[in-house]
């Protein structure tokens, strides 16, 4: 034991008290517990670049394929909302492409754009480099997860070019209309998106047990799991999630496409189609939904609970001090991945079942609003007398502030049955979760991508370009979803091909041209995006070591960017959590986690 | 400080959460690949109960009578009709191997190269009975008594769809696990785990943990094959 820390006695009683896990004493640094890792070295440029086994090389690759197919799932929505703004003009789309568009746009967006980058893309790229290990515990499997990842996106793609077209039963895939004929798709579509799905699952959880090993199993000496960043507890709580959640649409995926191919009728009510009744019955659709909520709500959680971290991180970096209530927020993510298990039925509020069961779900359902509140007022008290740069990271973080606010704030309004019920099937929750789940998630992922450039390439993005790009996605993705809130509340259906000369549409009519034009306008922005990542790799300003000045892991590599095997000749050996910024007593702004506390003798900081 | 000081945990609740979130691992001596595996199986866990809830519902739900699992799974010998013969057999003969892969994973430890390399042979000969007489009983539903995943001359259509369904998915696992059971009885008896020889794929040395894991995925099987069992035939 050291001095300054036997003396100092407010210091040994925060240690004590305020830590969440067992904490070494000072100084002493806690033996290696395994050997260290083994890795594969690459010889030629397939096994380098290609079939990869190195996190960071695969992250990228995931990242590159998920904004691939994002941007597809991004073209078609501008055909949904040409057709909707101005429906005689661009006859060329007709309703059965309207359906499919509506459908692809969903399932790419949520699955193969949003859980794909942010465990796929950034737990791959940060995981190993954020917990102190030269690579994922098995970079085989971790490589086969990738390139499975990349089959069911081929298979989804090729759902555009058999015969039939791609499934335009909407995201959902209510099986009587996504098997039946009638709904465009029914022929091949359907089967492709199934097996796509399945091979999405299979792939996700060769990457997951990966992700979750790695952060139980392999963090360095001194890391302790309450002195992880929050963005490592985000994804760890995800992938958890994603782990008891896939097996219900896993199971679900299998159900239907028998049901499609081999005539069972799992899902299948008695169906009379064209006066003829049909061989199916007896099934029920109920149960399909039961399976596909029970994975889609986590999904939800899976999507938001990286995007809390990661946003928890660039706000306690950019604003130079320290998250508050730490541990809350943790206890906070842990909690929000456990609650979302029982909340899946308010999906479902309309499907005919008891009232009772609605109002079990929605007391649940309301609970969440709990610890997310927690996680909000910890955001904002970050923020609070921080010394807040107004880098594009923060503005990207800022922006997910307000949305994730008011995205929240609509859900509580379809949490309770009586007013979901009205409101069910309108533009409200379209608006809603496109604010939740949609825009938020994405303001972080933005957010990330201006943090972590640098880190990856050594190189700045464009700074110009990026506040362009912030202020038009920002003020654009209000100018889109606020008044899809209006028009749900005067009663527009979703999923419509077209409103006619319905009463709804008297003051919806200049409404949905300008929510298209500004669609149009914010999904342009992003090729400039694209463009600025691209032109950046080669041509951005250079970065100097650890921009941000931050203080986790990944930005103290030896080598920057960092290369195989993340940390050279020893893993770095852990002090202190990653939020030492502005600690009183120092005389360095911040303090790096694997700085020992003889380097700063004067800092009055918490040992977490 | 070289080990985990447990002495210095707080007492209670507090302790717990100190102990799991302690420096470098969470579940102190486990290897990466135990705990993978372990997880996996809680995953699919989760896989065969929405399987096993969705029979359930179907059969809760159905108003066609739910055919008589005794007497559909019946076999005529020497002239009496015995309930559920075959499958108290394959029962019987996937429980064993699940005792020899038990023996064999000791063995495993022991480095006795010899014992464990026949035990796992037979733990996977023990596997390839078991999906032999599920092809037998599957054949014997299909040619003999007409049951399809359509429909069925018993009762309720779901019942056909969820036989095949269950049981294929579950044989799929078996065989799946057969095929790594002559995969590492290979390993073991070359000297792989001895020698340090390196994966085909991976190109990872490996060593008799290998063993035990590859005997949790198969304990695993044989215990969900009881949940079928108990759900599908004695219900």
């Amino acid at each position: 034991m050291t001095d300054e820390y036997t003396d100092n006695k407010i210091e040994t009683k925060a240690a004590d008290s305020s830590s969440g896990s067992y904490v070494p004493p000072a100084e002493t640094i806690p033996a290696q517990e395994a050997p260290d890792q083994e890795l594969y070295h690459a010889k030629s440029f397939w096994t380098k670049w290609v079939f990869c086994q190195d996190a960071k090389v695969i992250g990228i690759q995931y990242a590159l394929t998920a904004t691939a197919i994002g941007f597809i799932g991004l073209i078609l929505s501008w055909g949904m909302r040409l057709q909707l703004g101005f429906p005689e003009t661009f006859s060329f789309l007709g309703p059965a492409t309207y359906y499919q568009s509506v459908t692809m746009h969903g399932m790419i967006m949520v699955i193969y754009l949003l859980t794909a980058l942010f465990l796929g893309g950034f737990g791959n790229y940060l995981i190993p480099l954020m917990v102190g290990a030269r690579d994922m515990v098995f970079p085989y499997v971790n490589m086969v997860s990738y390139w499975m990842f990349l089959v069911a996106v081929l298979v989804l793609i090729a759902s555009f070019f058999v015969p039939g077209g791609p499934t335009g039963a909407g995201w959902t895939l209510y099986p009587p209309q996504a098997i039946l004929p009638g709904t465009p798709g029914s022929e091949m579509g359907i089967v492709l998106m199934l097996v796509s799905l399945s091979l999405f699952v299979i792939g996700f959880t060769m990457g997951g047990l990966n992700y979750v090993i790695t952060i139980l199993q392999s963090r360095t000496r001194g890391m302790t799991l309450m002195r992880m960043p929050l963005t490592i507890w985000g994804i760890f709580t995800a992938t958890v999630l994603a782990l008891l959640a896939f097996p219900a649409l896993f199971v679900a995926c299998i159900m239907m496409t028998l049901d499609n191919l081999l005539g069972t009728s799992f899902f299948m009510p008695e169906i009379f189609t064209m006066g003829e009744k049909l061989e199916y019955g007896g099934g029920s659709p109920i149960l399909f939904q039961h399976l596909f909520w029970f994975f889609g709500h986590p999904e939800v959680y899976i999507v938001a609970l990286p995007a809390f971290g990661i946003v928890s991180d660039l706000i306690s970096v950019h604003a130079r001090k320290n998250v508050f209530g730490y541990r809350m927020m943790v206890w906070a993510i842990v909690i929000i991945g456990a609650l979302s298990f029982i909340v899946w039925a308010h999906h479902m509020y309309v499907s005919g079942m008891n009232p009772w069961f609605g109002f079990f779900f929605a007391t649940t359902t309301l609970i969440i609003a709990v610890p997310t509140a927690i996680k909000v007022y910890n955001w904002v008290l970050t923020l609070w007398r921080g010394n807040i740069h107004l880098t594009i990271p923060m503005l990207f973080s800022l922006g997910f502030i307000v949305t994730f606010v008011n995205g929240g704030i609509t859900g509580l309004f379809l949490g309770n049955v009586i007013i979901d019920v009205p409101l069910s099937d309108t533009y409200f929750v379209v608006a809603h979760f496109h604010m939740v789940m949609g825009i938020a998630p994405l303001m972080v992922v933005f957010g990330a991508i201006y943090h972590w450039y640098p880190l990856i390439t050594g190189r700045h993005l464009n700074q110009t370009l990026g506040k362009i790009h912030f202020w038009i996605t920002f003020v654009g993705a209000y100018a889109i979803y606020f008044p899809m809130h209006y028009l749900g509340f005067i009663g527009v259906p979703r999923r419509y091909f077209e409103m006619y000369d319905s009463p709804y549409m008297t003051s919806g009519v200049g409404l949905n041209q300008f929510i298209t034009v500004a669609a149009l306008i914010v999904g342009f922005t992003q090729i400039l995006f694209l463009y600025n990542i691209f032109t950046s790799w080669y041509k951005g300003e250079k970065s100097e070591r650890n921009p941000w000045k931050a203080n986790s892991l990944e930005w103290h590599t030896p080598d920057y960017p960092p290369t195989h095997g993340n940390f050279g000749k020893e893993l770095p050996v852990v002090y202190r959590w990653p939020y030492d910024f502005s600690v009183p007593g120092s005389d360095k702004e911040y303090i790096p986690q694997d700085v020992p506390p003889s380097q700063v003798p004067t800092a009055k900081a918490e040992q977490t | 400080m070289s080990k985990f000081d447990i002495s210095k945990l707080p007492k209670g609740p507090k302790g717990f959460m100190h102990d799991w979130g302690s420096d470098q691992r969470a579940f102190k001596g486990v290897p990466w690949g135990k705990s993978m595996m372990w997880i996996f199986l809680l995953s699919d866990t989760f896989i065969f109960s929405c399987f096993l809830i969705s029979l359930m519902t179907a059969r809760a739900s159905t108003v066609v009578p739910w055919p008589y699992a005794s007497e559909v799974f019946g076999l005529t010998v020497f002239g009496t009709s015995v309930p559920l013969l075959l499958i108290a057999i394959m029962t019987f003969v996937l429980i064993t191997s699940s005792g020899t892969m038990a023996i064999a994973v000791k063995y495993g430890y022991e480095k006795n190269r010899k014992l464990c390399g026949w035990f796992l042979v037979a733990t996977a000969l023990g596997g390839l009975t078991f999906v032999g007489m599920q092809a037998f009983e599957w054949s014997k539903l299909i040619f003999h008594d007409g049951v399809r995943p359509w429909g069925n001359p018993f009762g309720a259509e779901q019942f056909g769809a969820f036989f095949f369904m269950v049981t294929g998915f579950h044989g799929t696992h078996v065989s799946i696990g057969v095929i790594f059971l002559f995969i590492f009885a290979r390993k073991v008896f070359r000297g792989d785990f001895e020698t340090g020889r390196r994966g085909y794929f991976t190109s990872m040395k490996s060593d008799y943990e290998a063993i035990e894991i590859l005997g949790l995925y198969w304990h695993f099987v044989d215990l969900v094959w009881v949940f079928i069992f108990a759900f599908f035939y004695l219900w």
